[in-house]
């Protein structure tokens, strides 16, 4: 587990396995002064935070706070949906994404995200995984694919149950294979951040588990931003927190702060239930 | 407070309510079944009315016999070319007719007589038969088989349809007295009461139809009728095998005078069928041969191979469009009034009378743009105007049924719009696309009224070979034979009708074949 | 603090929070009876407070059974978590001071007339500041107050000093008396009794900051009065 005090903005690691390489100290995303429309409607008011990488940031809030809205923004999903604008600055690797400039399939393929009802595609196993890595011109040979699937799969733990029926299709697995393989799936295309909306809220508690566990894997390797209705959830998996209400974010940082001393009262009364 | 437990849930309250309630259920099972009842006989009744009808047209009546090619009559001028061969219909309709007088002898007395024998075979019924001689010259001057169908009233009349002809049967004859003018006597057998019993039944004691004796190939007309005795003319034949063959009467209740065949040709045709030269076969002509004035040389072909030129022109023309205009509204087309207003006019035109486009295509397509009239070009056009909006809506509903999350899952991995449809969309929607395309093209298939505004009514005794030639299509042929007049016109409609709801039934088969096939479950 | 929305929630904390102000009500009366009656020799009296230590017991096993259960079906967070682990860590801390108590009633038993007046008025004296950190200590439990609190945790130095004064007093008696030296010991050990109880009260108050800020009293930055030597 890592310890983190107050006021540190980065992340120690520690423990086995760990990986070794010098996470970045800066933001790996920043986001200044975002809010997103919905026709005249604003449903995200004026956010601005910092998101670390190799680490998971929980975004946490009552239904409709925009947490979710906020989440698509960073991959710029929010343009597929009639009549949202989003305005602000968000920042990835020194350049501004929500600029006109910017291509967003080229983005979504370096920001992957898992959706909370895991939709893998009716194709084999196979094909789900080997879908993003042919479009965006990854491999050149068959072996490589073979290869790009094969690591998939097994960072996404999935390997050992699937190698032998790859060209199965994926709508013939469990319902947390099925999200563990859309992981797979978003990881193909090498990513550098991961977004999960909700990712376990359609799953049972051994599924979850397992997801969870998952999800500290990868945090080694990929900056990950998770939206979770459930604040354990959010507690156990997270290092850092934002906690999010009626558009606004009202308070954040990190997870053990958030939820043994929250600095403000609202994030106070969510946490402990006193509000919803 | 607690209602369970100073109350039963039996209660006779609760008993009544529970018996409604079943009864409720029971009905309205039975309006459902009952409703599916009714849909199923009138189906049956419908399918039945026509298979009966159109039974009598499987089969055909042809005249089999041998005949020789005679040089001098089937290429007089020793022609050798087959289009030289295939016109001289002339001389083959001589060689068929020299061998009916030869059958016939008394035929050849009078004009009115060799008349009478010629009408048994239509002149042009023999053109199949040039047909194969011209590709085949090497037949001329031997001795070949052939069959050669009769005329559609002789057709009729021996299928039994009409004039009515009941039988009665004598068994062997009494004695024959024949005099010096070819008439005979019939003395009394028992028999012959039986007959006039009969007859006084069926002509309601008027003697006003005719009544003949057949025995072996020999035909008598009876001239007066008793009980004990029959006064005979010889039709065909020879009164001694009269004398020796087991008799059959037959009572034609409908005067002579009323009726397209007289005695005389319905007692060739009974020695023809006796001597095994009528011989009823498969009504395959129906299918390759073209239209003709004649019944018995009338077929559906021009008419399929129409029907199936203006489909592939209409296929061509509306599926593509269809179901990229359907993608474009339901992926890419942003949502604002004037894209509701395109849906909503889409919704509309799949409403137009069907005669409406026929006028379109009428006005625009041949005064405006010239196109040859009657060509399936022109038919496909029209008909891929009409199933246009059908095609659209079936292929829109079908995008529609797609859930979001494959979208989401596809864009959210990096693909582009284009893609994310292409790819993961369309194959999705396919099935359901593939159904609204075969129904949209079911229905063009069965439409007459644009067909015939646009003139696709031309009598077409040529087999359309492009989309340019003239040609017509099946339900304008079926249009057009249901308005001939005579009687033998009935079957043939009716067995065109069962043509094409068979090319019908095949489509939706290979519907759901390919349906079945490509269907993926998500 | 308002109502969560699971009211047993509310309800099972309140519980809580009653059952350890009834412990402190007991123990502090249990301080002040043990003094009163070593200052009065009254036997009766001493034993009757050991009588009251069992019901302290009982009370605080009852606190800590709540309270894990409450954990394991609540998940507390924030505020809740923190008041929840310090209502534990008091109840221990009064358990124990319940027992303190309790030994200078025990050792009450052992003491005769033949005592010294002045030696019992000496341990006496010192009951009143030690269980007024005590009541002080529980206010600022039941009122939410913070500062009352780390006003009490920067009294204990007072308390300490008290023990060293009474320690040096008690010396003086049984270096004049040698006869007094029996009795001196236990007054030594009443006197370390009352000292214990202090640095307890001390500790409560800790887990009554962390409770209600968040924060933790660090114990060198304690202002403390210079010490007097021995």
């Amino acid at each position: 587990m890592d310890t983190v005090g107050p006021a540190k903005t980065d992340l120690a690691l520690t423990g086995e396995g760990a990986d070794k390489t010098q996470a970045l100290t800066y933001p790996r995303i920043d986001c200044r002064n975002v809010s997103v429309y919905y026709d005249d409607k604003q449903a995200v008011f004026d956010v601005s935070l910092a998101i670390h990488d190799r680490a998971v940031t929980a975004l946490i809030g009552p239904s409709g706070c925009g947490k979710s809205t906020f989440l698509r923004c960073l991959n710029r999903m929010n343009d597929t949906i009639e009549g949202a604008k989003v305005t602000g600055d968000i920042f990835m690797e020194g350049e501004n994404i929500n600029s006109p400039d910017v291509d967003p399939v080229l983005l979504r393929s370096r920001v992957g995200m898992v959706f909370q009802k895991p939709n893998p595609f009716p194709k084999s196993i196979y094909d789900n995984i080997a879908y993003g890595p042919r479009i965006h011109g990854m491999v050149d040979s068959r072996e490589d694919l073979d290869a790009v699937v094969e690591k998939s799969l097994r960072r996404a733990g999935l390997w050992e149950e699937v190698k032998d029926r790859l060209t199965q299709p994926g709508t013939s697995l469990s319902g947390g294979q099925q999200q563990r393989l859309c992981i797979a799936r978003a990881i193909a295309v090498r990513p550098e951040v991961i977004l999960m909306d909700e990712p376990c809220s359609a799953l049972d508690p051994i599924a979850t588990a397992r997801i969870e566990e998952l999800i500290d894997e990868l945090r080694k390797r990929y900056c990950i931003v998770i939206v979770t209705h459930s604040m354990q959830q959010a507690a156990r998996v997270s290092q850092r927190t934002a906690f999010f209400h009626l558009g606004n974010l009202v308070e954040m940082g990190d997870t053990d702060q958030i939820f043994t001393n929250p600095r403000e009262r609202r994030t106070e009364d969510y946490i402990t239930g006193r509000f919803g | 407070m607690n209602k369970m437990s100073d109350s039963s849930l039996i209660t006779p309250k609760a008993l009544k309510h529970l018996k409604k309630r079943r009864a409720a259920d029971a009905r309205f099972r039975l309006y459902g079944i009952a409703a599916i009842v009714f849909a199923l006989s009138a189906l049956t009744l419908l399918v039945i009315a026509i298979g009966t009808r159109a039974y009598s047209a499987t089969t055909q009546y042809v005249l089999q016999t041998e005949i020789m090619l005679d040089a001098d009559l089937v290429a007089p001028e020793g022609e050798t070319s087959e289009a030289e061969i295939t016109r001289n219909i002339e001389g083959f309709y001589t060689l068929v007719r020299d061998k009916l007088f030869s059958e016939f002898p008394e035929s050849t007395q009078t004009q009115a007589s060799r008349q009478e024998l010629s009408e048994l075979v239509n002149r042009l019924a023999v053109l199949p038969l040039a047909k194969r001689v011209a590709t085949n010259p090497t037949l001329i001057g031997k001795t070949i088989q052939v069959r050669v169908p009769l005329s559609d009233d002789l057709d009729l009349y021996l299928k039994g349809g009409s004039p009515k002809d009941v039988t009665v049967r004598i068994g062997s004859a009494g004695k024959i007295e024949t005099d010096a003018e070819g008439k005979a006597r019939l003395s009394s057998t028992s028999g012959l009461s039986k007959v006039t019993s009969t007859r006084s039944l069926l002509e309601e004691g008027k003697a006003t139809g005719s009544v003949l004796l057949a025995g072996g190939e020999t035909v008598a007309r009876i001239d007066s009728l008793s009980p004990d005795a029959a006064e005979l003319t010889l039709l065909t034949g020879t009164f001694e095998q009269l004398a020796n063959e087991p008799l059959v009467a037959h009572i034609i209740p409908l005067p002579e005078a009323e009726r397209p065949i007289s005695d005389q040709q319905i007692a060739w045709a009974i020695a023809l069928k006796q001597a095994g030269n009528a011989r009823r076969v498969l009504h395959t002509s129906l299918v390759t041969h073209t239209d003709s004035t004649y019944p018995e040389l009338a077929g559906t072909l021009a008419a399929i191979v129409g029907s199936l030129l203006t489909m592939m022109v209409t296929a061509c023309v509306a599926i593509p469009m269809g179901i990229f205009a359907a993608v474009y509204l339901e992926e890419f087309a942003p949502r604002n009034r004037l894209t509701n207003l395109i849906e909503v006019n889409i919704n509309n035109l799949a409403a137009v009378p069907s005669i409406v486009f026929g006028l379109l295509g009428a006005s625009l397509l041949l005064g405006t743009f010239g196109l040859p009239r009657s060509a399936p070009i022109v038919g496909g056009l029209v008909l891929a105007l009409l199933i246009l909006p059908v095609v659209i809506i079936a292929s829109r509903a079908s995008l529609r049924s797609v859930p979001p999350s494959i979208r989401s899952g596809a864009l959210a991995v990096g693909a582009s719009r284009m893609q994310a449809v292409f790819h993961h969309v369309l194959p999705l929607a396919a099935p359901g696309m593939f159904t609204g395309a075969i129904l949209g093209m079911a229905r063009a298939l069965g439409e007459t009224a644009p067909l015939l505004l646009i003139g696709m009514v031309a009598f077409v005794a040529e087999v359309p070979k492009s989309a340019t030639d003239e040609a017509t299509a099946l339900p304008v042929l079926i249009y057009s034979w249901a308005s001939n007049a005579e009687r033998a016109w009935e079957p043939m409609t009716a067995a065109a009708i069962v043509i094409l709801l068979s090319l019908l039934v095949i489509m939706n088969v290979v519907v759901v074949f390919l349906r079945r096939r490509f269907e993926r479950r998500w | 603090m308002s109502e969560h929305i699971v009211s047993a929630f509310t309800d099972e904390l309140e519980k809580i929070a009653a059952d350890l102000m009834r412990m402190g009500g007991i123990v502090e009366t249990m301080i002040l009876d043990s003094c009163a009656a070593v200052d009065r020799n009254n036997h009766d009296m001493a034993r009757d407070v050991i009588t009251r230590d069992p019901e302290v017991d009982r009370l605080e096993e009852e606190v800590e059974r709540q309270i894990v259960s409450l954990i394991a079906r609540r998940q507390p967070m924030a505020h809740d978590l923190r008041s929840v682990f310090s209502a534990l860590k008091t109840a221990g801390e009064l358990e124990r001071i319940g027992d303190l108590s309790k030994n200078i009633g025990k050792r009450t038993l052992m003491l005769d007339e033949s005592v010294p007046v002045a030696m019992r008025h000496g341990v006496a004296r010192m009951a009143r500041p030690v269980s007024l950190q005590l009541h002080m200590v529980l206010d600022a439990y039941a009122t939410g107050n913070a500062e009352s609190a780390k006003t009490v945790w920067e009294s204990d130095d007072d308390i300490d000093q008290h023990y060293n004064s009474l320690f040096r007093e008690m010396l003086t008696y049984m270096i004049e008396d040698p006869r007094t030296i029996g009795a001196g010991a236990h007054m030594l050990f009443m006197a370390k009794n009352l000292e214990r109880i202090g640095d307890h009260c001390t500790n409560i108050a800790e887990f009554i900051y962390f409770q209600i800020t968040g924060e933790y009293l660090i114990p060198h930055e304690r202002p403390k009065t210079p010490n007097t030597g021995i």
